[in-house]
């Protein structure tokens, strides 16, 4: 998709989301007004498992066909997922605190964001350990690979924990429960985080690719007799 | 069946090196030793009721802790005359690499886990007798999963710069299903009756398993290759 | 099959990271042939035979071992091949003996016993096959990755600057070793950076700068030498 036309649609998206999180959603009965961060807490996390799944299937293309084209794909995903990871674990406690005066709670959602935080974590400091290039794309696209197969059974292995120690959930089940006004709001807000979520990823990987470019004409015959 | 006699050939390789320097299982044992120390200042022991609500956790901090240790192992020892590149030379499958060093690395830890369960059981006085053979199931299950795990990490881990400092970042994130498992497990043999739960988390133990030890076979050669 | 190429490369490239490697190899060994690469530090000479030991994976281009593509089927390539390098590949705390049992088992290789004698005599190193090799010389411990080489009877034999570290002594008796292979009819590809080992044997010479084998030649020593100092001149560039 056209970059300015992505951009705008996210910028499109994002507006309606504002508008319906403050003004159409109506307000909680216990939580109050605070509660309206839970649509973006939840879309936020929603996404961040989406991307950890793009970096999956990316890194198995990469594998299969070496293409430097689908490592840098696979690459940015993780680096705008791993943004987007942090801000559900910053978001979080700002919820949890005037809601229920604890910053923390180890919910099954809750637990799962923070490993796959760390997931994201591990896969970007690896990239930075490795010096060469090759071995940089296929060792952390393995682990991108058992990474993303992990993080499902991460959480499905805390829910069910969960089940036997329950504890503060935030936010009840996935959507379930939620008054029909509540979960329009959810999903639009979703749909604007996919939405910047594909504008930053293909930002990045443009900015990426022109590294690359520059780096290959680096490599060029006239510039060795220069440098 | 070749691939087999291969991975079976570095098993035992990796046994007799381990044999002759017994560095990995001595600082295995000692530190899963100073572990229950530190635990036994940490924790107040002398109530019998706590251990008993805690100590599945403990202990399986404590394999994992020891197991890290042991991990490090299974290509450190490759690197000193390079002799890992003798293995990718060879006419063999590099699974069967992963395999042979798995099959080890599993080995040196339920030694090392055998040993450590022994001294839990007389520190913290655990009833463990009528229960060996259901603990010994879930030590295992959690051990070939973490070591399944571990060995292609390792071998990740070692093309980095911080080698040791990598292989827990990666690790154990990863390897938290197996943990929740296998504590699980462990609590529910020890109430009475047994656990409902120790069923059902078996059964997770066996599929993560599944899953991570294909996975890694399959990815290996990636790995390996330069 | 009279005359099939024991090895060849054909238009092979490697790149690792920035760094050119190789760029498009053309290369032809017949069987029982004695090469010598020869070149600079860097020059791709060690990736050349790592490539062909499909160590090494290359970016582009065709790689066969006595017919076989190894790309595709690189466990029966490697069947035919020993390599001998710098660091000896053996393990410190197992004895001579131990460490070519481990590799018979791991070839796959029937009368192991038998093979293993015969190949710590060849390099004699028979009365040292039951001590822990961390007691070894340098000199003892480069005898034994020959014979850990050698082991599996190879076709092809690989040497990447297996005379560094070497006395006078322990370079003659491997000059020697490397004469009767090519003797029984096996290929040998070595690479050196030193001139006067280069010419020990070999029958061709292959000049390698910057990832290209720049020129092939025969001919006498002296003919060698003279055209190796001038290829040094040629390409000489500020190395910093």
């Amino acid at each position: 998709m056209n970059r300015n036309w992505l951009a705008l649609s996210t910028f499109v998206a994002m507006m309606v989301s504002i508008y319906l999180i403050f003004m159409y959603a109506p307000t909680e009965a216990t939580m109050g007004d605070v509660q309206r961060i839970f649509y973006i807490h939840v879309s936020l996390a929603w996404t961040s498992f989406l991307a950890i799944f793009i970096v999956f299937i990316y890194s198995i293309r990469f594998l299969a066909s070496r293409d430097r084209q689908l490592d840098i794909k696979a690459f940015c995903a993780a680096e705008v997922g791993a943004v987007f990871s942090t801000t559900v674990l910053i978001s979080g406690p700002i919820w949890a605190k005037p809601v229920w005066g604890i910053w923390w709670t180890w919910d099954a959602r809750l637990t799962s964001a923070f490993l796959l935080w760390l997931i994201y974590m591990g896969y970007l400091v690896l990239r930075r350990l490795i010096e060469s290039p090759e071995q940089r794309a296929r060792l952390s696209a393995v682990f991108g690979i058992l990474g993303a197969v992990d993080a499902p059974i991460v959480y499905m292995s805390n829910r069910w924990w969960r089940t036997q120690h329950p504890a503060p959930v935030m936010g009840g089940g996935e959507s379930s429960g939620l008054d029909p006004q509540m979960r329009l709001t959810l999903y639009v807000t979703f749909a604007a985080c996919v939405l910047l979520f594909f504008y930053l990823w293909k930002l990045r990987c443009e900015l990426e690719r022109t590294q690359e470019v520059v780096e290959s004409l680096q490599r060029a015959p006239q510039f060795k007799e220069v440098s | 069946m070749t691939f087999f006699r291969q991975a079976g050939a570095i098993f035992w390789k990796d046994v007799l090196t381990e044999f002759r320097t017994k560095d990995a299982l001595t600082s295995m044992l000692l530190f899963g030793l100073l572990v229950i120390l530190m635990f036994h200042f940490a924790f107040d022991q002398a109530d019998s009721l706590q251990m008993d609500h805690y100590g599945p956790g403990l202990l399986w901090i404590t394999f994992v802790f020891a197991g890290l240790l042991g991990m490090n192992r299974a290509f450190a020892g490759e690197r000193e005359n390079d002799s890992l590149q003798a293995l990718k030379l060879a006419p063999i499958s590099w699974g069967a690499i992963y395999l042979g060093k798995m099959l080890a690395n599993l080995m040196f830890m339920l030694v090392a886990e055998s040993v450590i369960l022994a001294c839990f059981a007389v520190f913290f006085d655990f009833n463990l007798l009528p229960r060996l053979g259901r603990m010994c199931g879930i030590t295992l299950l959690g051990t070939l999963g973490f070591a399944s795990i571990g060995t292609i990490l390792a071998a990740i881990s070692m093309n980095t710069r911080m080698s040791e400092v990598m292989l827990p970042l990666l690790l154990l994130p990863i390897a938290l299903p197996l943990v929740i498992g296998a504590v699980n497990a462990t609590a529910a043999i020890f109430t009475d009756p047994p656990g409902e739960y120790l069923g059902f988390w078996m059964k997770f133990l066996v599929v993560f398993n599944i899953i991570f030890v294909t996975l890694p076979l399959l990815l290996f050669d990636f790995v390996l290759e330069e | 099959m009279a005359d099939a190429p024991v090895v060849r490369l054909d238009k092979v490239e490697k790149w690792f990271g920035r760094t050119s490697a190789l760029q498009g190899v053309d290369l032809t060994v017949q069987p029982g042939e004695f090469l010598v690469f020869l070149g600079r530090n860097g020059a791709g000479k060690s990736t050349l035979l790592r490539v062909v030991a499909r160590l090494v994976r290359p970016n582009s281009g065709r790689v066969e071992v006595c017919g076989i593509d190894v790309l595709r089927h690189p466990e029966a390539g490697r069947e035919k091949l020993g390599f001998v390098a710098h660091s000896s590949y053996l393990y410190r705390s197992l004895t001579a003996f131990e460490n070519l049992q481990f590799f018979a088992r791991l070839y796959g290789l029937s009368d192991a016993e038998d093979r293993i004698h015969k190949v710590l005599r060849w390099v004699g190193l028979e009365k040292s096959a039951l001590r822990p090799i961390h007691g070894f010389s340098r000199g003892m411990q480069q005898r034994l990755s020959i014979a850990r080489a050698t082991l599996h009877d190879p076709e092809i034999l690989l040497l990447d600057e297996p005379f560094s570290g070497l006395d006078l002594e322990a370079s003659e008796l491997l000059g020697g070793w490397l004469e009767s292979f090519v003797a029984n009819g096996k290929t040998v590809l070595m690479a050196t950076h030193d001139l006067e080992q280069g010419l020990q044997s070999a029958r061709r010479w292959a000049f390698v700068d910057q990832g290209k084998i720049a020129e092939e030649l025969t001919g006498t020593d002296a003919h060698i030498r003279d055209r190796y100092k001038i290829f040094l001149k040629e390409k000489r560039r500020d190395i910093f």
